[in-house]
């Protein structure tokens, strides 16, 4: 960011005349508001607007310390799967399929005979294990896109059913108990006051965050997601980098599959379920534009945390799910509507 | 000078057209050779066989005496070949250094170096003479001309030992086509191979070294002396037959004539202040000015496009509230806009959907659409544009550029309008085609319609119209009969002052 500035300093000499492009403008507030800063500006307000609402229905037991965490607990999860999904919606696609990933990636992490490798040796067999599936069902949904032209709509609602079918055989529908406690032990507890979960959430996002915005993999997904065709002839192997990113999503699906298990101690067929659409939406009111080509990973991050808290004023409140889920669609609606006032403003005219 | 690339009995089809039929060039380094050809004859298809963006179905291609086979961008890539491509292959939402290193970012173990990007990227745009483009700024957000000087510095990033340039020239105006001559020679000095495609012949003359002409998708003759073969050579290799370059007689416009449209003192800070003209039925006025001076912004004001900041315009003289392009649709106003591509096209739909599409209650009887008569009034125009491959059932986008363009205008000149709005009616379109729409838009005109046309070839302003408007930085500086002023004082006074 800072270097950014400092080019914009040196950079434009004014030209003798300026036929292509209006000078560099100084920076004023209302750069910085359309700056991504100015983006998230609407979303830490809309955070802000809930807390008070929660403190103002159920101040005495919203605004403790151990209500924050238990939000940070739940958001951990659906944030995990929100920022794989971020990836593949900025690189121009989206996968339906990752709440059924996150369910069969829990369930074979859970079989007998895994918790007995696990027992036996380390409960990291159960973690990788949970990373492989996911990544191998990303690979399948990156393979059928990239190179099955499938349309990604299709080809990951093929893999929801499939994926949550095939845990429900494997896991007969029936729960399974985790009884290795290590690996309880580990996920279940803290560090540093704060829990593990939480700890792997922001670490996901941050790795997230340098992964789309400072390195060559991250420029490459806005160029395939904003033109493909122009990336291609730009020599980026377009269909290998759309494999990756859904591999990258299933991954993701794989760790939230682990964090899911240790706030569960369970591995079920029924894990998961929907939140194809809760990332989905996290995603969208972030500020990532659905049909590719931008993608911010604090707006996601902010997306999941508005849902999770609206979800836990609602709680508090002892609301239905039903008022829940109302609310929750006029937040996705007034969100988008807002960001393309601000993304209109923002490309001048 | 030595055989650099050589490419024979290149063949390609696609479903139904054979857009190459052996196709033989060869290009030598240092030299800037010229592919011409018409509308559709295959030079961007050969462009894109030559780039890894297709393959050929038949055909050798060697570097440097070695066969090569270029399956991917990124073969053509590593081999040294670097284009900019027809239909601008840029990125809207990536900054203008990410486009133009895009696929090769300097970066340090997967760490993209955006300091290191944007420097280079500086460095490039100085030498293309264009240090004003803010490396930082999103592409989409550039005018046209700006975004095809990125594509250009795009190409220069690589270091290439051949960049194939198709129709670069076709948005700059003459002071960015000599920046990109400079370019181009220093290039050459250096041993590079320029491929240059342009429709324009004079910068054939002006650039090129060696010739190769191309007519429905075949080498009609290859290795001619870009400078001395006569211009009546070419034109008859291009189209097969002689087609005289002139522009229809004008018609005497009676003082008595109603003004159409008026405009009156029209400004826009920024843009353009004080402007102020009057079109009588049956006359064609002419915009001339550099890109940027104010043409483009006048037109989409005049249509309500844009909404004016002082001054009016009045059609019959009704005044048309500012800001309000229902108003000026209303009032019979036109406008052909100048990014056509990306405004007008329905690019999957078909030929005469997309001319028809504007005026569409005249084909509709109780909301019923009468598909034959919208075929048979598109296909009139298509045949008078001589669109190609005739017909107009094909989808858009496998028009080549010159023939999509002139869909779009057809779809204009269909419709009955008073006035008439052109931004570049003729970018990108071949000799031949082009005096058929000069005759077209002469014939409108005769029938009593106003218009105002807007064009970065000065000759054709000034053939075409009969009183010209000069602009400059937003000012007009000239206004007068299109006779009196010629192509050197026009440019003398766009370009006054900026020298
Ligand atoms: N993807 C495609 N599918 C079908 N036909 C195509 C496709 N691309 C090009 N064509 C056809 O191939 C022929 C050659 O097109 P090409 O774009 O190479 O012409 P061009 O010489 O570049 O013309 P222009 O001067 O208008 O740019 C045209 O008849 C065009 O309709
Ligand atoms: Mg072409």
């Amino acid at each position: 960011m800072s270097e950014d500035i400092a080019t914009e300093e040196d950079g434009t000499t004014p030209s003798k005349q300026d036929t292509v492009t209006q000078p560099a403008r100084p920076r004023s507030s209302r750069d910085l508001l359309r700056s991504g800063f100015g983006r998230n500006l609407g979303l830490v307000v809309a955070l802000v607007l809930l807390c008070v609402v929660g403190v103002a229905t159920a101040g005495d037991t919203f605004a403790t310390g151990a209500n924050v965490l238990t939000i940070l607990r739940l958001a951990a999860v659906i944030g995990v799967v929100s920022v794989g999904m971020t990836f593949v919606i900025t690189g121009g696609g989206i996968d339906l399929s990752v709440g059924a990933m996150v369910a069969l990636a829990s369930v074979w992490a859970t079989t007998l005979a895994t918790q007995q490798l696990a027992a036996d040796y380390h409960w990291v067999f159960m973690v990788t294990t949970a990373l492989v599936v996911g990544a191998a069902c990303g690979l399948v949904n990156g393979l059928l896109v990239a190179y099955g032209k499938i349309v990604p709509f299709v080809a990951t609602l093929a893999m929801l059913a499939s994926a949550r079918g095939l845990a429900e055989i494997i896991s007969d529908r029936k729960t399974q108990i985790i009884t290795v406690n290590s690996f309880t032990d580990f996920f279940g507890g803290s560090l540093i006051g704060v829990p593990v979960l939480i700890w792997i959430f922001l670490l996901v996002a941050a790795a997230g965050w340098v992964l789309l915005n400072r390195t060559t993999f991250g420029r490459r997904t806005f160029a395939v997601g904003g033109n493909a065709e122009a990336a291609r002839l730009a020599g980026i192997k377009v269909q290998r980098h759309t494999v990756a990113l859904y591999v990258l999503a299933g991954l993701c699906c794989g760790i939230a599959a682990v964090m899911l298990m240790a706030r569960t101690t369970t591995g079920s067929s029924t894990h998961g379920q929907l939140y194809e659409l809760d990332a989905i939406a996290a995603v969208v009111i972030g500020g990532t534009l659905l049909s590719g080509g931008r993608g911010t990973i604090g707006g996601t991050v902010f997306g999941v945390l508005i849902f999770t808290t609206l979800n836990n004023v609602f709680t508090l409140n002892n609301l239905s799910i039903s008022a829940q889920s109302v609310a929750k669609g006029a937040i996705i609606v007034i969100a988008v509507l807002l960001q393309q006032r601000l993304a209109r403003r923002s490309t001048g005219s | 000078m030595t055989g650099l690339l050589n490419m024979t009995g290149i063949v390609k089809e696609f479903p139904g057209v054979r857009a190459l039929d052996g196709v033989d060039l060869d290009v030598r380094a240092g030299e800037v050779h010229c592919l011409l050809g018409q509308n559709g004859a295959g030079k961007s298809t050969l462009i894109r066989v030559l780039t890894g963006a297709h393959q050929p179905d038949a055909g050798m291609i060697r570097i440097n005496d070695e066969p090569v086979q270029l399956n991917s961008p990124t073969a053509a890539i590593q081999r040294g070949i670097a284009a900019i491509y027809q239909e601008l292959d840029l990125v809207p939402e990536l900054t203008v250094a990410e486009n133009i290193f895009l696929g090769h970012e300097p970066s340090r173990y997967g760490f993209s170096r955006t300091h290191e990007a944007n420097t280079k990227a500086r460095a490039i745009l100085q030498g293309l003479g264009h240090a004003e483009i803010p490396v930082h700024r999103t592409v989409g957000s550039l005018p046209a001309a700006g975004q095809q000087v990125v594509s250009m510095a795009r190409a220069l990033s690589r270091e290439a030992r051949l960049i194939v340039m198709d129709e670069p020239s076709a948005v700059l105006d003459p002071e960015e086509v000599s920046n990109l001559f400079r370019v181009i020679r220093s290039l050459t000095d250096s041993g590079v191979a320029v491929v240059y495609i342009s429709h324009r012949l004079e910068e054939i003359r002006e650039i090129g070294d060696r010739v190769t002409v191309l007519k429905d998708g075949a080498t009609v003759a290859t290795g001619l002396d870009a400078r001395r073969t006569p211009t009546k050579e070419l034109i008859q290799l291009m189209t097969g037959r002689s087609i005289e370059y002139v522009f229809p007689p004008r018609n005497e416009v009676p003082d008595t004539a109603p003004v159409v449209l008026e405009v009156v003192d029209l400004s826009r800070p920024g843009e353009f202040a004080g402007i102020g003209f009057g079109v009588r039925a049956g006359e064609i006025l002419g915009l001339a000015g550099l890109v940027g001076s104010g043409r483009s912004e006048v037109l989409e004001t005049v249509y309500g496009a844009r909404r004016a900041a002082t001054g009016f315009v009045r059609v019959n003289g009704a005044v048309l509230r500012p800001g309000r392009v229902q108003d000026a649709v209303k009032a019979g106003v036109g406008l052909a806009p100048e990014e056509r591509k990306s405004q007008a096209l329905l690019l999957d739909e078909a030929v005469f959907k997309n001319i028809t599409v504007s005026t569409l209650g005249r084909f509709a009887s109780s909301g019923f659409l009468n598909n034959r008569a919208e075929r048979e009034a598109a296909g009139k125009l298509a045949l008078a544009l001589d669109v190609r491959p005739p017909g107009v059932d094909h989808p858009v986008r496998n028009l080549s550029g010159g023939n999509q363009q002139k869909v779009v205008l057809a779809r204009w000149l269909l419709r009955d309008c008073r006035v008439l709005l052109l931004d570049e009616p003729t970018r990108g379109v071949d000799v031949g085609a082009r005096s058929e729409i000069y005759a077209l838009i002469r014939e409108l005109a005769s029938n009593g319609v106003a218009i105002v046309l807007v064009s970065s070839e000065v000759p054709e302003v000034l053939g075409l119209s009969d009183r010209v408007v000069v602009l400059r930085e937003g000012r007009a500086v000239h206004t007068g009969p299109a006779q009196e002023i010629d192509e050197h004082q026009v440019l003398d006074l766009v370009m006054e002052g900026s020298a």
